[in-house]
């Protein structure tokens, strides 16, 4: 079950992820996105990572992309603008585009060699199962190992939000 | 079940291997600012799987206390880029990054 269960996700994850890319239109891609990280989600489960799987939803498909949604909508700019204007030509054109398609290329090519010549390892070293206390786990970490991280995330969060809001205001002229 | 082949800790992390270059060739190819955005944001859960799997074939929590902190920067610079977005779409009308050459308007 486990085994079927991570390539239907697997799938799912990699056509949801090339449609985003793929697509013109950029509603369409948030909402592929949401899915890609619903079955993101559901990989975490068969991880044994609960916590994770529940944050990836709340935070990622719940709060960033409706984010994106609400900016996508409140822009209202359904496709792709032609490239124009001889500046626009020389970094956005076809050269250098498919210089860049060669590039990510290579990345594929280079990770999947690199992933390939590695020894196959099971899923768990030794046989451990995932604790049932995880969340418990992590709540404690994190609150002692890494308090000052997280500390730091808080101020880092409100520093984003003063930001974001002082970019978009609509300046006085 | 026998005849899916079991999972290993390869298969996930090839599977995000291909999650992270798909998202960036949407970085290279795409000439549109959200889609740009949203390319970043598959790259960052490609590494999120990784650092789960990873974590599960250590049988440890930090990974996915790294996982938690990837996510709160994801959010801070997914509020702040589109804050950018919103600003210089307010100037030009357009969401081509090729529009926006120029250092002063």
């Amino acid at each position: 079950m486990h085994a079927l269960l991570f390539w239907i996700f697997a799938a799912v994850a990699i056509v949801a992820s090339l449609l985003v890319v793929g697509q013109r239109n950029p509603m369409h891609s948030v909402l592929l996105l949401i899915g890609s990280f619903g079955a993101l989600s559901g990989l975490y489960v068969l991880l044994g990572a609960p916590f994770v799987a529940a944050i990836q939803i709340i935070i990622y498909a719940g709060a960033i992309m409706v984010l994106f949604l609400f900016v996508v909508m409140l822009l209202n700019a359904a496709s792709e603008d032609p490239v124009t204007g001889y500046h626009a030509r020389l970094i956005g054109g076809a050269g250098p585009r498919r210089l860049g398609a060669v590039l990510s290329l290579g990345l594929a090519i280079e990770l999947f060699w690199a992933l390939r010549n590695l020894q196959t390892a099971p899923l768990a070293s030794g046989d451990q199962q995932p604790p049932a206390t995880a969340v418990y786990d992590i709540g404690l970490r994190l609150f002692q190992n890494y308090a000052f991280a997280f500390e730091a995330t808080s101020v880092l969060i409100l520093v984003a939000m003063v930001g974001a809001i002082i970019l978009a205001r609509r300046e006085r002229a | 079940m026998s005849w899916v082949p079991e999972p290993t800790l390869n298969s996930y992390l090839i599977l995000s291997a291909v999650l992270f270059a798909i998202g960036t060739a949407g970085v290279f190819l795409r000439r549109n600012l959200i889609t740009i955005l949203l390319s970043i944001e598959v790259m960052l859960n490609a590494v999120n799987l990784t650092f789960v799997a990873v974590d599960r074939y250590l049988g440890s929590v930090d990974g996915q206390i790294i996982v938690f902190f990837v996510m709160t920067v994801a959010a801070a610079e997914a509020a702040t880029g589109l804050a950018i977005v919103i600003a210089l779409f307010r100037h030009k009308e357009s969401l081509n990054p090729d529009a926006f050459t120029s250092l002063r308007w």
